[in-house]
């Protein structure tokens, strides 16, 4: 009886913290689908911008931040869950979150980041003048200036291998694009699909001889097992571009593109607007607009690939 | 934790009813393991959702989305029956069957019902707050369906179903044909978890072909610890245990989100879940025990 009792008080006590907001604080709810480096690196530059802007966590904003862990059911959980908290603002991160903040909340100001199309998802109707109680930034790589790139470093290339998990939604609308772009720059797209990690191994394996390039585009299970891409690019002298800069680090050859952190600066700074008392209604719908080239030596090496020295000049950042 | 996150949890809860009323069918009472669920969930939510996105009735997509998972049931208890596949085995076939199907049938992995007319779109309009109206009305269904099985499991079939879940060779000596019983069964059980995904996509506004992840886990968790929570042989008493078990299942997880106040992060989320129905688990025994002593 006694230890029911205190958990009933423990319990009881959770109800009333979470119902406690000090007034002069901004208060700041996060719902973010599954911890992943790209959408944890937007949510870290998302509080950075703010810091800067002068929302400084743990200071005058207090973020409550929720990852669902890959469940969507959860993920509604979470927005009901700030339904009924009831911060100033909710910023979403990934297509299922926003979509589950969205059904959840209409009077409550929504930013959504890492969402790739915004149209699609049913979250806003016009990315010029979105309406209601929500806008954001999409993560919408860059593709055609990405096959651009392709096109330039590697002349003779025809046949470009692409990775994706048909199951992801920002995925599925990349491989529907490059197959729209791949013949306007005169390349035959392979395209092979992955649905688990376990899965991109023997996916990379097959392109081995039918194709002269692969592009890995920005795609959170091929990007996982990035890994098991390049060792087959590696034995195979396949050069492998990624969508996502990060990549390149890890030993992609170059990608011509953004960086989440970037992209999570900008989502601060439409919430910093939003904080001071624009109307999400009328902030138009952003997109990453700092293009960067990151070129890795030591990767092109193991491609047997000589990086030309005009590139070289063009990148932000070489990794050797 | 909010009025508005508790009856979010009760929502959830009470739509999740349905797939353990599924799964207490075909795990205790066809005493078949059956992960099936994991693709029959989002196939209900991807049949509805295409049918309503396509400017369809949504009772009679939900109406479809209950046939698709009755079909899906029916394929793996036809693989375990007259293939003689093993049940297990033969349910993780048609899940991971069921990804691909579930991507065809939507087209891409994410339909968005936001803005769509769903079952739950009249209720909007009432004076009623929709965190209110929502639950009323998914328990008011879960209601007549829960009443529907009970019927059923205590009719002639249903008597008969449960022999063959008790003891197949009793059952077929006695002259019941228990492979009709799998197959009915399993459809009958896929149908319900189907239409939870169904309701699910509806009042979420989302279908998404990775919603079907765990949702046997869900199931099983709401079953073993509802029953153990509330035990009892009667079947009535058993489906009320499954549908308290599935509510519970939904205020652990809205407890533990509200769990930073003691320094637990986001990342803990999933923990803090398994140990609390661990606990809730354990508690009837915990209690006999203080009471033998």
């Amino acid at each position: 009886m006694m230890m029911r009792r205190r958990l009933l008080s423990a319990v009881l006590g959770s109800m009333l913290m979470a119902g406690v907001a000090q007034a002069d604080t901004v208060t700041l709810g996060i719902t973010q689908i599954v911890e992943h480096p790209a959408l944890d690196a937007s949510r870290q530059g998302a509080l950075d911008e703010l810091a800067e802007r002068g929302y400084v966590e743990g200071d005058n904003l207090r973020v409550s931040f929720e990852n669902a862990q890959g469940d969507t059911s959860i993920a509604a959980q979470i927005a009901r869950k700030f339904a009924g908290d009831r911060p100033d603002l909710v910023l979403a991160i990934s297509t299922p979150s926003s979509q589950s903040a969205a059904a959840a909340m209409s009077d409550i100001p929504i930013v959504f980041t890492a969402v790739t199309d915004p149209l699609l998802a049913r979250l806003v109707s016009d990315l010029e003048a979105p309406g209601g109680n929500i806008t954001g930034v999409v993560d919408a790589p860059p593709l055609e200036a990405q096959l651009q790139l392709i096109r330039d470093m590697l002349p003779e290339a025809r046949r470009l291998g692409v990775l994706y998990n048909p199951g992801e939604a920002n995925s599925v609308s990349q491989a529907e694009k490059l197959e729209a772009l791949a013949p306007e720059l005169d390349f035959q797209l392979v395209e092979v699909t992955a649905s688990r990690t376990s899965e991109v191994m023997g996916a990379a394996r097959s392109l081995a001889g039918r194709v002269d390039v692969i592009y890995v585009p920005v795609d959170n299970t091929v990007v996982s097992a990035l890994e098991s891409v390049l060792r087959v690019g590696y034995d195979a002298d396949i050069p492998v571009f990624t969508g996502d800069t990060s990549s390149v680090e890890r030993g992609a050859l170059a990608s011509l593109g953004f960086s989440y952190y970037d992209m999570g600066r900008q989502t601060g700074g439409l919430i910093a607007r939003i904080l001071e008392g624009e109307d999400p209604g009328d902030i138009p719908v952003g997109s990453v607009e700092k293009l960067e080239l990151v070129l890795n030596r030591g990767a092109a090496a193991r491609f047997g690939y000589e990086i030309p020295d005009t590139f070289l000049g063009q990148a932000v950042e070489i990794i050797d | 934790m909010s009025l508005i996150a508790f009856l979010g949890a009760i929502e959830l809860g009470l739509i999740f009813g349905f797939v353990a009323l599924g799964v207490y069918l075909s795990f205790r009472v066809l005493d078949f393991p059956d992960l099936t669920v994991d693709g029959s969930f989002p196939l209900g939510a991807a049949v509805a959702a295409v049918w309503i996105v396509g400017g369809g009735n949504p009772w009679v997509g939900t109406g479809l989305a209950v046939v698709a998972g009755g079909m899906a049931g029916i394929v793996t208890a036809w693989m375990a029956v007259k293939l003689k596949i093993l049940n297990l085995l033969a349910s993780i076939l048609s899940m991971i069957a069921l990804y691909s199907i579930n991507l065809r049938v939507m087209g891409r992995p994410n339909i968005a019902l936001l803005g769509d007319d769903t079952l739950f779109t009249p209720l909007e309009s009432l004076p009623v707050s929709r965190y209110i109206a929502f639950p009323l009305a998914i328990l008011a269904g879960l209601a007549v369906v829960t009443f529907l099985l009970n019927r059923f499991l205590n009719s002639e079939m249903g008597l008969a179903m449960r022999a063959t879940g008790e003891n197949a060779r009793m059952a077929s000596g006695n002259g019941i044909n228990t492979s009709v019983m799998v197959l009915a069964g399993m459809a009958l059980s896929n149908a319900l978890v189907a239409l939870g995904g169904a309701l699910f996509a509806q009042s979420q506004g989302s279908a998404d072909v990775t919603m079907g992840v765990g949702t046997i886990v869900v199931g099983l968790a709401a079953v073993i610890g509802g029953q153990s929570l509330i035990p009892g042989r009667t079947i009535l008493v058993a489906t009320l245990a499954c549908l308290f078990g599935s509510i519970l299942y939904r205020l652990m997880v809205a407890v533990a989100l509200n769990a930073d106040f003691i320094g637990l992060k986001a990342q803990d989320l999933n923990l803090v879940t398994a140990l609390l129905v661990g606990f809730a688990l354990v508690l009837p025994r915990l209690r006999r025990r203080r009471r033998a002593a």
